[in-house]
């Protein structure tokens, strides 16, 4: 096959790598991991040209398990080595896989600069609110009064919500799904995929043996349409079994309060509907949490902008339109120079 | 140590070579004048050597004695290696100037002073209680005291700047009143004003101004006693067409061109620090060559881009210093573990820590050498003067990509910044390395090797059927698959050592820079120290000593013949600007009773150090004492 021919049809099948997937049984990984090789074949890219670039951690063995290019790299640092491999080669399609230790603890300066760059590429955040592969100490954004081996009288430093992180960080595409709900996982990996910029996905991944059910109080499937809102650009922010319930702006203020339609004269209309470009709403959205408020799921956000490496390009190719094109013997003998006998 | 006498006469003495240090506030332009003194002496033929020496703020309080500021040119009709030990001619723009670098001038020598900048104020703030220009502590010297801020004043009255603004020009007064004393064109000098201040052209002019009028100076007013005029006549330099040249310019420089004999796009991943920025500088201006500059958010991220860079098929290289080098350590060891092309500069500075900033040492070898976790060999290089970076550079891309290995290439502060002659080379004269990338599926793992080199496969990502996983983890040497097999361990460790240890058959064998193959002691040095040492060896030398001089460009792995040229020698001594770095190397591994010769000062050594201590060797007295 050259790279003119056309993609052949590609399967689940031809992303599996013949390596042995060594997670915990049970583990929100193997979800994760099936949902992304369920998804590539739909989106029509070739395994050549697909790139996973992981840091540390359990989820950074992910690599491993694609029959693609992969590079399994070091602590937190995924993300600057992603940016430097589509500074060579802006035609890579790249995913970086990282953890809330990974991404938000050793390596939050590099998921700061990522995001506020728009490197265009897909990075995936397996949040599990614990450190599993150092066994079980506490992470950013595990929750206060969390008992681990290294907090015994549980954990006191205030978590992070990797969602208004990232929005602060000035990310353009910042999304939330839920490992065991592959149907609205692929349709975010989709979107972060098509999305010219860095588009993050955040991961709601058990961990069964250090952290299990972490978020069971919103992903449980009996009580889901109470606990989670799925947001659509463009409709209003629905939710509840009997679709009944409603979020929509406290009046007078910059908060979002609970309603119930068809209760005190609330109609659909009063609803605050759902815009990704919003980035203000964006922010509210991120920091809903049960049992007050559904967690907002979906694309919370995503404002295209030209991305980073692009930009570079563009610089390069101003550079050599208005000097030429570089040549080094011209280089070395610019400015002053003299002569010394006959050259 | 002479100094050149006193000139009366009409004509211009004819002089061999002089050593100026141009020292004021940093805030007073001394590294601009000292620079355009530096263009005019090259363009006159001359063979020279700069150091210039600032301090880390950027404007330290004036008139203070740590806010001093001083470039050293040393010129001559001759071939010279260093920027000379100590001045001829000292320009002391005030009290605090004059302070810090009184000792170092030559009994005899000339000091030129703007007593304009000799008020109480200063006196004080630079530590004087008794005005220097009066207690007779310049009688041993030649001095030329001169109101320059009221020349200098007097010279742009016209254009109607404000006193502070036209006291700006006072370095170009300077500047021309020295072009005048040693016979320099002031024509490039005026060329560089109107290009610099094109948008100000009253600036260009008051500048120009004050330039000339320093001159005009010189030719009108009756000198002192002992005040002349000079000139140095062009220097024997061989044929070729010439440059003057700072070495991040040509590590910069070096860096493309060894990118383009390779064939590959350059990727820079840096951070800022003194003193590498200006490689970032450079590179980031030449974007016309293809050059993609990337200023990361740290120097992690900055080493990291360029290992991403090079894994997907380009040639990924990070500048930096010391402490830069301390964190990106595990991601270099990423580097050497996936097998990757990394060409990492090391512009060398004092340490630890923070350290000295702007001043220069040799003190990151064993860091350079050793100082990852794990077995973790890579190359390891050094350039020698200003103009060799260009070569020492290409020379690490072309390891780099042949043995698919990160290699350090150490320079520092004194390089870096320190500018020569250069006889510039055509890109011609190098022959072309281009790496063949793999793309046959028949056989592949990552890490099949060539047998020759045991360089692993370049597969880059882009490559159809070619897919695989790299990482930290260690690989079976058979598949390249993840293994934690205690035999494959040791085999990997071992197989990566032998990797670079094969670079000695790849690399020239030690030569003697001079002297002979065999004798009483041989001087062994590397960097930045070349000059001195040549230098000190080539005098001693000449005085019948049995003393040779080797200076060692390829640190790690060292040239197969360095242990049995050592063993050559009765002794053998080994300067260096640290603590004792590369002796303890050479002793480890020949089990040669080196010696060093240490100078920690954040200066280079100047060439009578190195005499006093090899004559101490060689002298009967010291035979006796080490006995």
């Amino acid at each position: 096959m050259t790279p003119l021919d056309p993609p052949k049809k590609l399967t689940r099948k031809d992303f599996v790598s013949d390596q042995e997937v060594r997670w915990c049984p049970g583990c929100g990984d193997y979800a994760i991991v099936a949902a992304i090789q369920r998804t590539l074949p739909t989106l029509g890219v070739r395994r050549e040209n697909t790139v996973f670039i992981s840091g540390i951690g359990c989820s950074s063995r992910f690599p491993y398990y694609m029959n693609t290019y992969g590079f399994h790299t070091i602590h937190g640092r995924a993300p600057a080595l992603a940016t430097g491999v589509k500074l060579a080669n802006p035609e890579l399609d790249v995913w970086v896989i990282t953890g809330d230790g990974d991404g938000l603890s050793i390596g939050g300066n590099h998921f700061l600069h990522l995001l506020r760059r728009n490197v265009n590429l897909q990075i995936i955040l397996f949040n599990n609110r614990i450190y599993g592969l150092t066994k079980g100490q506490y992470s950013p954004t595990s929750l206060i009064g969390k008992k681990t081996p290294s907090t015994p009288l549980g954990s006191i430093d205030s978590p992070v919500t990797p969602a208004a992180f990232a929005l602060g960080s000035g990310a353009r595409f910042v999304s939330r799904a839920i490992d065991i709900d592959a149907k609205n996982m692929t349709k975010v990996l989709t979107r972060a995929h098509e999305f010219q910029g860095t588009g993050l996905v955040e991961v709601f991944q058990n961990c069964p043996v250090f952290n299990d059910g972490a978020f069971t109080h919103f992903t449980e499937r009996a009580t889901a349409t109470e606990t989670q809102l799925h947001l659509e650009h463009g409709k209003p922010m629905i939710f509840g079994k009997a679709r009944d319930h409603g979020l929509r702006l406290r009046p007078g203020s910059l908060e979002i309060e609970v309603v119930k339609i068809g209760e005190n004269g609330i109609t659909e209309g009063d609803l605050l509907v759902h815009d990704e470009t919003n980035r203000a709403q964006a922010f509210l959205l991120a920091g809903l949490e049960p049992p007050h408020f559904p967690v907002a799921l979906g694309v919370l956000y995503a404002a295209p902008a030209e991305p980073f490496e692009q930009s570079v390009l563009d610089q390069n190719r101003q550079a050599v339109t208005s000097r030429g094109q570089g040549d080094i013997d011209a280089l070395l003998r610019r400015g002053h120079t003299w002569t010394v006998g006959e050259d | 140590m002479d100094t050149f006498a006193a000139s009366q006469s009409a004509e211009r003495e004819s002089l061999e070579s002089v050593v100026i240090r141009f020292a004021g506030d940093s805030g007073d332009g001394m590294q601009l004048t000292g620079s355009q003194f530096t263009q005019s002496t090259a363009l006159m033929g001359n063979d020279l050597a700069t150091f210039p020496d600032f301090p880390a703020e950027i404007r330290a309080p004036a008139g203070t004695t740590f806010g001093v500021s001083g470039f050293q040119i040393h010129f001559a009709s001759r071939d010279i290696m260093t920027p000379g030990d100590a001045p001829d001619v000292l320009v002391a723009m005030n009290p605090a100037a004059l302070k810090v670098n009184l000792n170092d001038l030559k009994r005899g020598g000339m000091v030129v002073v703007n007593t304009g900048a000799f008020t109480a104020g200063n006196l004080k703030k630079a530590g004087y209680t008794v005005d220097p220009l009066e207690d007779g502590s310049l009688d041993p010297y030649r001095v030329l005291k001169l109101d320059i801020s009221k020349l200098t004043l007097a010279s742009v009255e016209e254009f109607e700047l404000g006193t502070k603004e036209a006291l700006r020009s006072k370095n170009m007064w300077t500047l021309g009143l020295m072009m005048w004393m040693f016979d320099r064109d002031r024509a490039e000098t005026v060329a560089w004003l109107e290009k610099k201040f094109a948008k100000k052209p009253e600036i260009a002019k008051a500048n120009i101004a004050a330039l000339n009028a320093g001159h005009a100076y010189g030719e009108t007013a009756e000198m002192p006693q002992g005040i002349g005029c000079y000139t140095v006549p062009k220097a024997e330099l061989g044929h070729g067409t010439y440059r003057n040249i700072t070495g991040n310019e040509a590590t910069s420089w070096g860096l493309i061109a060894g990118a383009k004999l390779a064939d590959l796009q350059l990727v820079l991943g840096s951070y800022p620090i003194t003193p590498a920025s200006t490689i970032l500088h450079t590179l980031a201006n030449l974007k016309e060559f293809g050059v993609v500059t990337f200023q990361a958010e740290d120097e992690i991220a900055a080493v990291c881009a360029a290992i991403g860079a090079s894994y997907a098929g380009s040639l990924g290289i990070t500048s930096t210093s010391g402490p830069g080098v301390a964190l990106k350590g595990e991601a270099i060891g990423l580097a050497v573990a996936t097998e990757l092309p990394l060409v990492i500069v090391d512009v060398q500075r004092g340490g630890p820590s923070t350290g000295l900033p702007t001043k220069t040492e040799q003190s990151d070898l064993l860091q350079a050498v050793f100082g990852r976790n794990g077995d973790c060999p890579l190359a390891v290089l050094a350039a020698q003067t200003p103009g060799d970076c260009f070569y020492a550079a290409i020379e690490a891309v072309r390891l780099a990509v042949k043995y698919m290995t990160p290699v350090m290439l150490l320079t520092d502060g004194a390089l870096a910044n320190g500018a020569e002659p250069w006889k510039i080379p055509s890109l011609s004269d190098f022959e072309p390395f281009p790496p063949t990338f793999r793309t046959d599926p028949e056989g592949f793992h990552p890490f099949v090797r060539d047998p020759q080199t045991l360089a692993r496969a370049w597969a880059k990502p882009g490559t159809p059927n070619l897919e695989h996983r790299i990482g930290g983890l260690e690989k079976h040497y058979d598949s390249g698959n993840i293994s934690y097999d205690p035999d494959n361990h040791h085999k990997m460790t071992k197989t990566r050592a032998a990797k670079i240890a094969g670079i000695a058959d790849d690399i020239a064998e030690q030569a003697i820079d001079q002297g002979d193959a065999t004798g009483d002691l041989l001087v062994v040095g590397w960097g930045s120290t070349y000059g001195a040492i040549s230098q000190a060896v080539s005098a001693c030398r000449r005085d019948g000593l049995s003393v040779s001089h080797a200076h060692i460009r390829y640190l790690s792995p060292f040239p197969k013949n360095l242990g049995d040229l050592l063993r050559g020698f009765t002794k053998v001594l080994v300067p260096e600007m640290n603590n004792g770095q590369l002796v303890k190397v050479l002793r480890a591994d020949f089990l040669v009773d080196a010696e060093g010769l240490n100078k920690i000062a954040g200066q280079p050594f100047k060439v009578a150090e190195i005499e006093a201590a090899i004559r101490s060797h060689l002298s009967p007295s010291d035979t006796q004492a080490s006995e």
